[in-house]
């Protein structure tokens, strides 16, 4: 990283339009904030005063729990807005509902939202940033941060590795954005799906692109296993629930055929049996409960980044005195 | 009253009139197109170095009234058409109600005639409500006037219901526009499939949509011998379909929208979604496929596909935004930038396209400078460029592909019927 690389966007809004210095950037800030949550007092002061909103239009725990720990742990106030229990349902706008939550003095809305594009469209309406925490098909940056950010710490580096993205690669928000992300920072990209979950043209993103599990997993340095969403299966693309597991099912015996050191990733859910097998869920070389906890480091970075931008750290003073530089490691 | 238009460069393909010439306007009609007319007393209209054609024929407008005043009305849609250079459109059925009776058309003849600035034609629907079930009654029609008939915004999927219509359209000499689409195909689509759909998640919409069903309108156009016009024709295979069809000597006609012969799915980055419309955008080949079939006359008419929506319609996500640009006051100006200035039609070939071929397709008296013929006529400062902005727009709905971008071409004057309908 080079280190007078500084964070200038207002918005985190997906892995594409970022550089490669920016990504490094979050995912190196994100090492500090690792520190920072394994102590034993896990919080910092660097967002004291600022009002963090989780907006969030599509059911999510984990996503909404980990972006309210990770602006707690930075002493930020968060509120939290569900579609169910907000004037969302009344009609009104998403422009509207953003402009009446920047109006209470908001300074960062993380939005969940189920339209692509919806993060970008209130981003360019508002002065407050947004994260977007999942739109649509499109973009989930900060689950492929942390998932790139669980490589990084696990095998010390992103370049040259080969990871494989397998499952729903068409209706995945999290396949967009690791694919964004990974290739840019040099890995090297498998997707593995059934013909019909394959995206057209998505090989012109420089992966490579394959229905055959055991060759994605071949030599696979990690293996990032989608959740089959089956209840979403609007377009009837989906092979049956059973016959996914025999022909894509992530397995002991199905490991077998891959490095021995394979780390297997999940976004969770997970759907035990159905994408996964349990054995290998909960087996030595699953490190999907590392992305749940790195992913509170990787939002603290995300905020914490976007919040300055916002108020224009660009000088350097400022950027010093706040205490992730104090935090990095020697 | 007497209008004389002088040393203008007047283009009249059904003529085949490219030439600097006087036109003489009186009563109403054009009665002189010659060089070094003196007429006394007239109104004089210097038009040196100036394009003087006949006004647009816009056979794709959707005004929107009955029913949807507040995107749009007769009133204020065919004065966009005039800012335009339009001054003769097609009105789309898919009102509420829709013109599918007699009685609606009526109706909707009555408005028109209090209201309109400018030559309003109307289409029919093919079935009763546009549900591709009932044929809606095609002779009491077109006593009350109907040049074509259309479902546009669908089309029957059921292939009897397309048979009789075509039948009976052919029995009528009334020709049946096709809004060629399938809906299977389409899969709650917002935008063209391909990679930047990908890209972007949005749901695609696969160019088998449009061309499957283009087939099937020609095929059954073939069997009754109807004269078959294909609507808004978006990707390469329905361009080859037509071409196909037409050296069979079918009577099938195309026409291609500005937005798609000069849009492609890449300008979809940022999910503005005043460029969500149906067909979509589609790729960068298609485009080109398009502008061959304008160059090589395949397709035979540039429409508009005027479709005004609210601002509440479009600014929001693009998933639930509505489909459709307004298109009346760009038409021109794009259609000079992007295929005369580019070497790609000249101006009578322009003219063919915006204007006589689409009068003739619905076979009305308009898009001609012919001595005897209504005097439509517009001036055009061809070297001028202008910024397309919300505020340049007469329309009631501001929705415009072109939004921002600077195109050569203003209208100076729109003379509609003799008189001097807009004047810049």
């Amino acid at each position: 990283m080079t280190k007078n690389t500084a964070w200038t966007k207002k918005d985190l809004l997906g892995l594409k339009e970022l550089t490669r210095e920016e990504l490094e950037l979050l995912l190196n800030t994100a090492e500090s904030f690792k520190e920072v949550i394994s102590r034993e007092v896990k919080k910092v002061p660097t967002l004291r005063g600022k009002t963090v909103v989780n907006l969030f239009y599509e059911p999510s725990t984990r996503t909404r729990v980990s972006f309210e720990i990770a602006a707690k742990r930075l002493s930020a106030d968060v509120i939290n807005i569900a579609t169910e229990s907000s004037s969302v349902r009344k009609g009104e706008t998403l422009i509207d509902t953003g402009k009446n939550i920047e109006a209470l003095k908001v300074d960062i809305i993380v939005m969940r939202h189920n339209c692509s594009g919806a993060a970008l469209m209130l981003a360019k309406n508002l002065r407050a940033s947004v994260i977007n925490a999942g739109d649509g098909w499109h973009e989930h940056p900060t689950q492929a941060l942390l998932d790139m950010f669980t490589l990084k710490e696990r095998l010390g580096r992103i370049e040259g590795l080969k990871v494989s993205i397998v499952g729903d690669i068409a209706h995945s928000r999290v396949a967009r954005s690791n694919i964004w992300g990974l290739t840019k920072l040099g890995a090297q990209v498998t997707i593995c799906a059934p013909a019909l979950l394959i995206p057209p043209g998505i090989e012109k993103t420089g992966v490579r692109v394959t229905s055959d599990i055991d060759e994605a997993l071949a030599d696979a340095d990690a293996v990032n296993v989608l959740r089959m969403q089956f209840e979403r299966d609007a377009e009837n693309a989906f092979p049956r629930q059973l016959e996914y597991f025999k022909n894509f099912g992530i397995t002991t015996e199905r490991l077998k055929g891959a490095k021995k050191n394979i780390l297997v990733m999940h976004p969770g859910p997970i759907n035990r049996g159905i994408e996964i097998s349990s054995e290998v869920a909960d087996g030595s070389n699953s490190v999907i409960l590392e992305q749940v906890t790195n992913g509170i480091a990787v939002r603290m970075s995300c905020l914490f980044l976007v919040s300055g931008a916002n108020e224009n750290i660009k000088k350097v003073g400022r950027l010093t005195s706040l205490p992730v530089n104090r935090l990095k490691r020697p | 009253m007497r209008i004389l238009i002088k040393n203008g460069r007047v283009i009249d393909p059904a003529n085949k009139i490219d030439a600097v010439l006087d036109i003489l306007v009186e009563d109403g009609r054009i009665s002189k197109v010659a060089r070094d007319i003196k007429s006394d007393p007239c109104d004089l209209i210097d038009a040196k170095d100036r394009i003087v054609m006949p006004g647009l024929v816009d056979m794709h407008v959707h005004l929107r009234e009955p029913g949807r005043e507040d995107k749009e009305t007769v009133a204020s849609g065919t004065r966009a058409a005039l800012h335009g250079g339009v001054t003769s459109v097609l009105a789309m059925p898919n009102t509420t109600p829709a013109m599918d009776s007699a009685e609606n058309i009526r109706l909707l003849r009555d408005i028109i005639k209090k209201t309109a600035c400018c030559h309003v034609f109307i289409a029919g629907a093919i079935t009763r409500g546009r549900e591709g079930r009932e044929l809606a009654d095609l002779a009491s029609m077109k006593k009350e006037g109907i040049v074509a008939i259309t479902d546009d915004g669908s089309s029957p999927d059921a292939e009897d219901v397309i048979l009789d219509a075509m039948t009976r359209a052919g029995k009528e000499n009334i020709p049946v526009i096709c809004h060629s689409e399938d809906k299977a195909y389409v899969n709650q689509g917002v935008m063209n499939l391909g990679f930047i759909s990908t890209q972007l998640g949005l749901r695609g919409i696969s160019n088998e949509s449009e061309y499957k069903r283009v087939a099937r309108d020609i095929q059954v156009a073939q069997k009754t011998g109807a004269a078959v016009h294909i609507a808004h024709i978006s990707c390469r295979e329905s361009v080859e379909l037509v071409a196909a069809a037409k050296s069979k000597g079918l009577r099938v006609s195309a026409e291609a929208t500005p937005h798609h012969f000069t849009l492609c799915d890449e300008e979809l980055a940022g999910y503005d979604t005043n460029l969500k419309m149906n067909p979509p955008l589609r790729s960068r080949d298609d485009v080109a496929a398009i502008i061959r079939g304008l160059a090589d006359g395949t397709i035979d008419a540039i429409a508009s596909d005027h479709a005004p929506h609210t601002e509440n319609e479009k600014e929001i996500e693009f998933d639930r935004a509505e489909f459709g640009v307004i298109g009346l006051e760009t038409e021109l100006a794009v259609s000079i930038t992007e295929l005369v200035e580019k070497n790609i039609l000249s101006w009578s070939e322009l003219a063919k396209r915006l204007a006589y071929n689409p009068a003739r397709i619905l076979g009305i008296k308009k898009g001609t400078l012919s001595v005897g013929s209504d005097a439509d006529i517009i001036i055009v400062d061809s070297t001028r460029e202008w910024k397309v902005a919300q505020e340049t727009f007469v329309s009631k709905s501001k929705n415009s592909a072109f939004l921002g971008r600077t195109l050569r071409g203003v209208v100076e004057y729109t003379i509609c019927c003799g008189k001097v309908a807009y004047r810049r």
